[in-house]
């Protein structure tokens, strides 16, 4: 004697993009952080020094924010107009900044005031950075020039009228106080040295330059433009090592998580991508809901931090894991749970004498009532919130089981309204699902079968078979188009069999009977 | 007729056990049921086949205590004869011959000497009625006996046995007949009738399905095929009888019956739950459900202590009155069709084949016993007439056993073909196969073929299906992606590759030995394929006819590829891509022994099948025989044996590796055996009298040594008598006289002189020697019978004859000098170092 074989749930692929080991680093993040700026956030930067402080830049204004708290913990307003990338000092103290006005302006972190203006460019200055020696700041301006200037006594030491568009970004070398690197709308990306009066390695993007990143060990350079992500090697003399082409909008920030593995690029298509470094393949996907102009990462990847042009940044904060412990830990300690595994994960020694006792099966609710043939029942069960949102695919199960039995009519029947209009959206829902539709389209014409005779009692039900004529309809439709394409692509196909000639010889006729 | 007159076709795999209602003796011990043309022994603890009792020439039809002696049991049979036997010792005691096909028989402690019999009566019209005859028993100490004395008790019965039984021991008998209950008493000699209506308000169906009485009180339950038990009382008067009604069953009930004391009523039916209603209290019931196939029978045991109901799906389920499982004896299951190939587990060397529904079966043919069946489809099986349910179509295996792919369908009306593709792995802990991979609708239609690459070596396996929606696709197993998810399946199997040809229907494919090719024959084109790049090497066609079966040549031939069409056989050379030769006949199926070259292709002419064994290499078939059975011929496997044989004959040598087991279209597994092969499996299954059922008696032990003995000094003569032939056995009498037992034996004095004579050396003893001439005769007679049929049997005798004389000589000569060859490998150096001392 057999006992009772539950209903099968199958088991469906799961869709969509596959569990990774990065796919998991990358959403254990907290839901984000939402913060109203003035105007579209251009510019974010990391202070090197803890806490980590970062700066924002926004219309007119920088914004300090710490690295937990929700309101600035300093702002800088002092611009007459629009302020660009607003870059801290490997010591943390003190902060530079562009304008729109053509002045850049030098910023104590602790203090209100500008320390210094750095007068000379014509044109708005978007690019601005520190030198590795400290003493030296790095601008680029629109006026096709980018200069260096002595932070002590305000002067210019250096200009450099190489690049022929606007030098929208920048990096210095943190290794070399003599190295920089300007990206341009003209299409190249050139490596500048100090001592010489020119340009070192000039590289060809293709696109006007938007952002321009250094490997930590600056063997390596990533320049991204356009839709396209590009890595140069430094080392072999500005090779291009790979091009990327993952955003279908203007990529316009990059970021390195904090040990080099993980490079990650914004774009105004409203996503961030996270790409291996090693194999340069898209790891992880990040959704924003405006487009990105600027992206920055916490050091220890503890928070991302996206600019937006709808004037929003939003912080995601890395979960600590200590946290989830703790919640863990507290299910444990609760006290009903515990007598229930009292004695149960006990674990026999090695002298025990074991006693089997016979395992009690589990069966399911639906399958229980199944058991007992009350078949309306079990689809009643089946068809309960939890599992008809949450599991649709036991729903589909138990439907699929009543079917085999040959009472699916007799549990379809006798619904009043609310049973009704609850299976119908049910099969409304689900009814284009690949995986349900076979199922589904049975007891969909059940249901019109059985109910036909009252069609027009209610409006509800009625509304409800109107739109799944319309969904099958459209479904119809695009199954249609579908066979179309595979037509299309079969006559390709065909196109490209080979034949072959078979040989023909003489043949024996042997005669046995 | 020389040439393979040694080789017999013969059925194997056990006959049904679910045909009549089994029997459970006195001390519930033993339990006996009918089985095709014997009467089977089981014990009830061990569910093992004790032993057979075989004597019936027909099916037999019914199986009865003999209610005056219970060590002895009463068979009935189409053949026209009851006998009589003693089933602890398996020992015929009497033959009774009635001269008609016996269909059920009857038996009560009241009647002594007396049997009722449901004979079928050569009547008037020409519709067959069927008659209760009352046959007493002619009393006289002979073994074969003739009853003479009939006497028709009542006319127009069903033959059906549950429609007949006794009432209070004997008083009166209850028979169903349609919408009809009789009811006929012996001492009044009077019989009721009582009429149902054909049909009640409520869509019911009244017919009578069976009937069994209460055995201390006035009341007849009756079985309906709606599903209605009715109980009546108050039968013995005209009018004023009453029945009251139980509904329980939801479809016919096929089986009722009632505990000893009365106390409980049994019934069962399609549901397959066997319900126990309280007698009084029929509010009360028990249920058994899931018992497996239809209940078609329910037994008790006399002491009450078992019950026992029989399956369609020929299984017997031994119960306890505690309404708890003990036992399960399960012959071979055979359905109306055997969907699946025949095919052979490498691992267990079982047959396997689709039993249950949604089940392989794997039974030992070594054994004749049912190993285990695997369920397939998991699950729930609902016991209702006109319902869908999925159906193991197709299975096979890889060349280790290591995995198994079955296929499943369900196919409704009006809706979806629903197909699974399931691949099972073979779980050396649990020992059986464990589902690895489900795949749901591999196909848009049905699974036309499906085999797995064959070399043993390779690391990866490879499936391939076809299907009729017109692709093939090659099925791979795949290792896990590397996820370190929750939890981590083991690797699963993907699809590789797919592939159609022109749209035409693939209808079979197969793998070449190495596994280096596949064809697949897309209906008239033979379309061969490298399985390593997936690229389309070849094709061959040969315009007319589909080819339906596809095989290739093993180890010497690999390089030839055969199908079949349907009316030719063809061979093509893989080498030259061409046509090697052809020969017409109707070949309904094509087996490769995988153990060597040779193929056995079965045709269909002209109302039966004939089997021709060959080697794709050689012209002239190794084997051929005519007439194998009646009917097609569509399923056959080879068997791989045991232990090899040591024929030296040519035309049995294909026997030597392999067996060959085939379906005839009555659903009856048959083999061929040679000579050799019976002799040996006689010899071993005389060795074979120990019953595990007898205690171990010193006196056990004592009789079982001297017939040891005398068994060894028996093979010790044989092999004298060897030469001469015309000894006869000594000790015939002595014999009789140890293995008969006691109660069934004449009187003392009576065999005293028989016994006695025995022992004198018997040199002149005219009586026994010309006894012993008239069995001689009658066995030659019996040749030359068995000669007639075969000869009747073959349409062409002169090329057999030819053959035989060809092969005849070498066969001597090659034994002769295999011989030689022996002797002249055996060491001889003892010899030596005795003469030199």
């Amino acid at each position: 004697m057999a006992s009772f074989k539950p209903t099968k749930i199958q088991v469906y692929p799961k869709l969509g993009e596959k569990v990774t080991q990065d796919t998991l680093y990358w959403k254990n993040y907290k839901a984000p952080v939402q913060i109203k700026e003035f105007g579209a956030v251009t510019s974010i930067d990391f202070s090197p020094v803890t806490p980590h402080n970062f700066a924002v830049t926004a219309f007119t204004r920088i914004h300090i924010y710490g690295p937990f708290s929700q309101e600035p913990v300093k702002s800088f307003t002092r611009f007459k107009d629009t302020a660009y990338c607003g870059r801290f000092r490997s010591d943390g103290q003190l902060l530079v900044a562009g304008c729109e006005d053509s002045v850049v302006r030098l910023f104590d972190v602790s203090g209100k005031v500008a320390l210094r203006l750095f007068k000379g460019h014509t044109k708005a200055v978007h690019l601005t950075d520190f030198t590795s020696d400290r003493y030296q700041i790095l601008t680029g301006s629109d006026d096709y020039t980018c200069r260096l200037w002595d932070i002590p006594n305000a002067t210019e030491l250096t200009t450099y009228t190489e690049h022929t568009d606007y030098i929208r970004c920048g990096v210095t070398s943190k290794l070399n106080r003599d190295l920089f690197i300007t990206g341009s709308y003209d299409h190249t990306v050139k490596l500048f040295d100090a001592r010489v009066e020119k340009s070192v390695i000039t590289m060809d993007h293709g696109q006007p330059v938007e952002s321009v990143l250094l490997y930590p060990s600056e063997g390596l350079l990533v320049s991204a433009g356009g839709r396209h992500v590009k890595v140069w090697d430094l080392l072999k003399g500005g090779q291009p090592l790979v091009s990327l082409k993952n955003h279908h909008k203007t990529v316009t920030s990059l970021a390195l998580s904090s040990n080099g593995q993980r490079l990650l690029s914004a774009s105004l298509d409203r996503h961030v991508k996270v790409y291996n470094t090693t194999n340069y393949k898209v790891v992880h996907n990040f959704d924003y809901a405006a487009s990105i102009l600027s992206l920055g990462l916490a050091p220890d990847d503890a928070s991302i931090v996206v600019g937006m042009t709808n004037s929003i940044l939003s912080i995601k904060h890395r979960k600590n894991q200590e946290d989830s412990k703790e919640i863990a830990g507290q299910q444990r300690r609760r006290p009903s749970y515990r007598v229930f595994v009292k004695g149960k994960n006990y674990v026999p020694k090695q002298d025990d004498y074991l006693v089997s006792k016979p395992v009690k099966e589990h069966l399911a609710k639906y399958d229980k009532q199944l058991q007992r043939f009350n078949v309306s029942k079990a689809l009643d069960t089946a068809l309960g919130t939890y599992i008809r949102f949450r599991k649709p695919e036991i729903t589909v199960a138990v439907i699929k089981e009543l079917d085999r039995r040959g009472t699916l009519k007799n549990a379809l029947a006798g619904r009043d309204e609310r049973g009704l209009s609850q299976l119908l959206n049910f099969i409304i829902g689900n009814l284009v699902d690949a995986r349900f539709t076979p199922v589904l389209v049975t007891a969909a014409e059940m249901i019109l079968d059985i109910y036909q005779s009252v069609i027009g009692q209610s409006p509800v039900v009625d509304r409800q078979l109107l739109r799944l004529q319309d969904l099958v309809k459209r479904e119809i439709e695009f199954q249609k188009d579908l066979l179309e394409v595979l037509g299309m692509l079969d006559t390709m196909f065909a196109s490209s069999l080979p034949r072959k000639e078979v040989p023909c010889s003489g043949i024996a006729t042997l005669d046995w009977v | 007729m020389v040439e393979h007159g040694d080789i017999r076709v013969v059925h194997c795999g056990g006959s049904k056990i679910n045909f009549r209602d089994p029997v459970i003796t006195h001390d519930s011990r033993f339990l006996l049921c009918a089985s095709g043309e014997a009467v089977k022994v089981f014990s009830t603890s061990t569910e093992e086949c004790i032993h057979e009792l075989r004597g019936h020439t027909g099916l037999v039809t019914g199986v009865l205590l003999r209610p005056s002696n219970h060590l002895q049991v009463y068979s009935s049979s189409l053949d026209g004869t009851l006998r009589l036997w003693d089933f602890t010792d398996g020992i015929l005691i009497k033959t009774c011959v009635i001269g008609y096909p016996i269909y059920s028989f009857y038996a009560s402690d009241k009647h002594e000497n007396v049997i009722f019999i449901v004979a079928s009566m050569p009547s008037d019209k020409r519709a067959e009625r069927f008659q209760l005859v009352a046959v007493h028993l002619p009393q006289s100490g002979d073994q074969m006996v003739e009853a003479q004395e009939l006497s028709a008790v009542l006319s127009g019965v069903n033959p059906n046995p549950a429609a007949i039984a006794f009432g209070r021991g004997g008083e009166f008998i209850a028979s169903v007949n349609d919408l009809q209950l009789e009811v006929y008493f012996f001492k009044k000699q009077k019989s009721y009738r009582f009429f149902l209506k054909e049909d009640n308000k409520k869509g019911g169906w009244n017919t009578f399905t069976c009937v069994a009485c209460h055995p201390k009180d006035d009341c007849i339950a009756t079985g309906h095929e709606d599903g209605k038990i009715r109980l009546w009382r108050n039968f013995n008067h005209k009018k004023e009888y009453t029945y009251s009604t139980l509904h329980w069953h939801h479809s016919t009930v096929s089986s009722l019956c009632f505990t000893p004391e009365g106390t409980n009523l049994l019934s069962g039916g399609v549901e397959s739950v066997l319900v126990q209603w309280r007698y009084n209290q029929e509010s009360e019931r028990d249920f058994l459900p899931r018992l497996g196939g239809a209940i078609t029978h329910i037994t008790v045991s006399p002491d009450g202590s078992l019950f026992c109901t029989s399956h369609s799906d020929n299984k017997i389920t031994i119960i306890q009155s505690c309404v708890k499982v003990s036992a399960v004896i399960q012959g071979l299951v055979k359905g109306d069709s055997i969907r699946t190939d025949l095919m052979m587990d490498p691992r267990s060397k079982a047959l396997v084949l689709n039993g249950k529904p949604g089940h392989l079966q794997f039974y030992s043919l070594q054994r004749d016993k049912l190993l285990y069946n695997l369920d397939i489809v998991q699950q729930e099986y609902i016991h209702e007439s006109g319902l869908q349910q999925f159906e193991v179509v197709k299975a096979a295996f890889d060349a280790s056993g290591s995995w198994l792919a079955t296929v499943e369908e369900r196919h409704q009306k009006a809706a979806e073909l629903e197909l699974n593709l399931k691949l099972w792995a073979f779980d050396e802990q649990t020992q059986s196969f464990v589902l690895n991979t489900t795949i749901s609708a591999p196909h848009d239609a049905q699974i036309t073929a499906m085999c797995f690459c064959q070399p043993t070596d390779s690391q990866t396996t490879l499936l391939v299906s076809t299907s009729k929606d017109g692709h093939f696709k090659a099925w791979q197993l795949a290792a896990p992606a590397h996820t370190e998810g929750t939890d981590d399946e083991g690797p699963s199997w993907l699809c590789d590759f797919v592939s159609a040809y022109h749209g035409l229907v693939p209808e079979c494919c197969s793998f070449s030995a190495d596994g280096s090719l596949l064809a697949v024959v897309f209906q008239e084109v033979v379309t061969v394929w490298s399985p390593s790049t997936w690229e389309l090497l070849t094709t061959l066609s040969q315009p007319p006819g589909a080819v339906s079966d596809l095989c290739f040549g093993r180890l010497s031939c690999s390089k030839y590829l055969l199908g079949t069409t349907a009316s030719n056989l063809l061979c093509w050379n893989l080498l030259t891509c061409s046509l090697e030769w052809t020969t017409s006949m109707d070949v309904r199926r094509l087996v490769a022994d995988p153990l060597s070259e040779n193929m056995a292709a079965f045709c269909y002419q002209s109302g039966s099948t004939d089997l021709f064994v060959f080697k794709p290499s050689e012209p002239r078939p190794l084997f051929s025989h005519k007439a194998v059975c009646s009917g097609k011929v569509t399923q056959a496997v080879f068997a791989p044996r045991e232990e090899m044989l040591e024929s030296c004959e040519e035309s049995s040598q294909w026997l030597n590796r392999s067996q060959l087991y085939f379906l005839t279209q009555q659903m009856d597994l048959m083999t061929f055996t040679t000579k050799a092969e019976e002799d040996r499996l006689l010899a071993s299954s005389k060795q074979l009298v120990i019953d595990d059922s007898v205690a171990m008696t010193p006196f056990y032990l004592l009789l079982g040594k001297h017939r040891q003995q005398q068994q060894e000094h028996q093979d010790s003569d044989s092999s004298l008598w060897a030469e001469r032939t015309a000894l006869p056995q000594t000790s015939a009498s002595m014999k009789e006289l140890l293995q008969t037992p006691a109660h069934v034996l004449p009187s003392t004095s009576y065999l005293c002189s028989m016994f006695v004579q025995s022992l004198l050396i018997s040199v002149s003893d005219a009586r026994e020697e010309k006894a012993h001439a008239e069995e001689e005769m009658e066995s030659e007679k019996e040749e030359e019978d068995s000669e007639e049929e075969m000869e009747s049997s073959r349409s062409k005798p002169e090329l057999a004859a030819a053959a035989a004389t060809e092969s005849d000589t070498p066969a001597l000569t090659k034994a002769q000098a295999r011989e030689l060859r022996r002797v002249r490998k055996l060491d001889h150096s003892w010899l030596a170092g005795l003469l030199d001392s």
